[in-house]
């Protein structure tokens, strides 16, 4: 068992469906849902499904960057409108670095629009830097730095703001699998060390069963839950559970789900084409 | 230096050397046009005299005033009209066309209009530049990736703010290529507009000289011309290096 609470429910999805309108009487696309789920607190709950099958688009809704059709969401017990709440930070998978500014400016960023003093500020990008093995390059620029480094500036520049609910969009998606065994290491580290909840959108079956407690699986779209598989991991987890009898077992029990999900997915989009 | 750097100088001195012995030899005819050395003898006793000194600053702010309205306004249209998107989709025609209308034939017009003063001179280089700074502005913000725009919107900015911090940085290569655009439209409306009707600037005193045969005046104010619009142009060009390879661009 983790050491985090992980009783309270810390967010929660009610129903929730988005269908996007189609432009000037276009057709509509039923994207997610319905979806009910509950993410606890202190939890880090990952989501796997075939290409296409909403699992951005349900991050979106979460994270406030996208409204529901229907449903209820709610972060602490709080709803989410399309709207981005306090304490809610998110991780995507392209490269958000800004490539005018220094690693410093970068993880400064969040923070510079908030109340905190320059000494303050100093301080906790100080603290984030060091956490993410960035200090030597804090007067770089993204464009100096491997894709794995601008990944860990990324998440330095939201952990930086202490979130209370991390989201997670396939944010080692561009790396090589060393590189994505490590971060994925690194991420677990934080994740006991912040004692965030945490949201993870993968197409990994391995990244999932390694880092999560419990894995969403999600059908072709309309982007449903099809099961939710718990991991039964211990916090202390890091990538040796891969050699392990349970993972192959874990990561087998997902990819009976996703085989048929994921040649649904396929079809389709051979069909549309 | 480079290679580059020097194949470059190579080229420029060669081609002035070129000229240089063509006038010397007769092909070209002095009384058409004087050796390069000589301009530059030329160019260098003007500029110790100080004979062009009211002209020329007359040129350079009636230029750089052009400049900073077109760059101003431009940009702020740019950003304004990329967050309208029918008013985007209206003038992008006329956008696309802009510069098949030449502005110059306005300048009769706008003197009746505002008097034989700096103001027709002003507009006419302002309505040369501020378009190319829309378009490249324009240009800019399309390319400004989403996920920065995503992030802007998790740091809960304003429409303002995400403009100021966010868009406008992003897309400043782009910008700074209107400005380039910007700085070359602003001495080839003040200058064009002199040489076709005005009592003053350096248009002017190349045109009298040009009518009076006076070579020893109208080659070295070109020269000067050139030497101005080409440093604040390498300036440009420097800055703008120095901006992509920072992101990894160049």
């Amino acid at each position: 068992m983790s050491q985090h609470n992980k009783t309270d429910i810390h967010v929660s999805l009610r129903g929730v469906t988005k269908i996007f309108r189609g432009a000037d009487g276009g057709a509509s696309v039923h994207a997610l849902g319905p979806i009910d789920l509950d993410l606890k607190r202190g939890e880090f709950f990952a989501v796997v499904g075939p290409s296409g099958c909403g699992k951005s688009t349900l991050l979106e809704v979460l994270a406030g960057l996208s409204e529901v059709t229907e449903g209820d969401v709610r972060f602490e017990g709080k709803p989410i409108h399309g709207e981005v709440m306090d304490g809610v930070g998110v991780v995507f998978q392209e490269d958000a670095c800004f490539p005018w500014m220094t690693v410093f400016d970068n993880i400064a960023f969040g923070l510079r629009q908030t109340q905190l003093t320059s000494s303050e500020i100093d301080k906790r990008v100080e603290q984030a830097l060091a956490m993410m093995g960035l200090t030597p390059f804090a007067k770089s620029y993204p464009a100096q730095l491997s894709g794995g480094m601008r990944q860990r500036v990324c998440i330095a520049r939201t952990l930086v703001l202490q979130p209370r609910l991390i989201l997670l969009d396939e944010p080692f998606g561009a790396l090589d699998q060393q590189t994505r065994l490590l971060m994925g290491e690194e991420l677990l580290r934080l994740w006991r060390e912040t004692g965030a909840t945490i949201f993870l959108i993968t197409h990994a079956l391995d990244e999932a069963a390694m880092l999560a407690d419990r894995i969403g699986v999600m059908s072709a779209r309309p982007g449903r839950l099809l099961d939710i598989v718990e991991t039964g991991w211990g916090a202390d987890r890091d990538s040796r559970i891969v050699e392990t009898e349970d993972f192959g077992k874990i990561t087998a029990h997902l990819w009976q789900w996703l085989r048929g999900e994921s040649m649904k997915a396929i079809a389709r989009s051979g069909a549309a084409a | 230096m480079t290679f580059t750097g020097l194949l470059r100088l190579l080229v420029i001195g060669g081609l002035i050397g070129l000229i240089e012995i063509l006038c010397r030899v007769g092909v070209i005819d002095n009384f058409t046009m004087p050796p390069p050395s000589r301009i530059a003898l030329d160019l260098w006793r003007i500029v110790v005299t100080g004979k062009f000194n009211a002209a020329i600053v007359k040129t350079l702010s009636n230029a750089a005033t052009a400049f900073v309205f077109a760059v101003t306004v431009g940009i702020a249209a740019g950003v304004m009209i990329h967050a309208a998107k029918p008013l985007r989709h209206a003038l992008d025609p006329f956008f696309a066309t802009y510069y098949a209308i030449p502005v110059l034939a306005f300048y009769p017009l706008l003197i009746i209009l505002f008097g034989l003063g700096d103001a027709p001179k002003i507009i006419i280089a302002f309505m040369l530049g501020v378009v190319a700074v829309i378009v490249n502005t324009l240009n800019g913000l399309d390319r400004v990736p989403r996920v920065l725009l995503k992030t802007a919107r998790m740091a809960r900015l304003s429409r303002f703010a995400t403009a100021i911090k966010i868009t406008l940085p992003s897309a400043t290569p782009y910008v700074l290529t209107g400005i380039k655009f910007a700085v070359a439209y602003a001495l080839i409306g003040i200058i064009g507009s002199e040489f076709v009707m005005s009592t003053n600037g350096v248009g002017f005193e190349i045109a009298f000289a040009y009518n009076n045969f006076d070579n020893a005046t109208m080659y070295p104010l070109i020269l000067l011309v050139m030497i101005v619009s080409i440093s604040i142009n390498m300036v440009l060009v420097w800055w703008e290096k120095r901006l992509l390879s920072r992101r990894g661009l160049r």
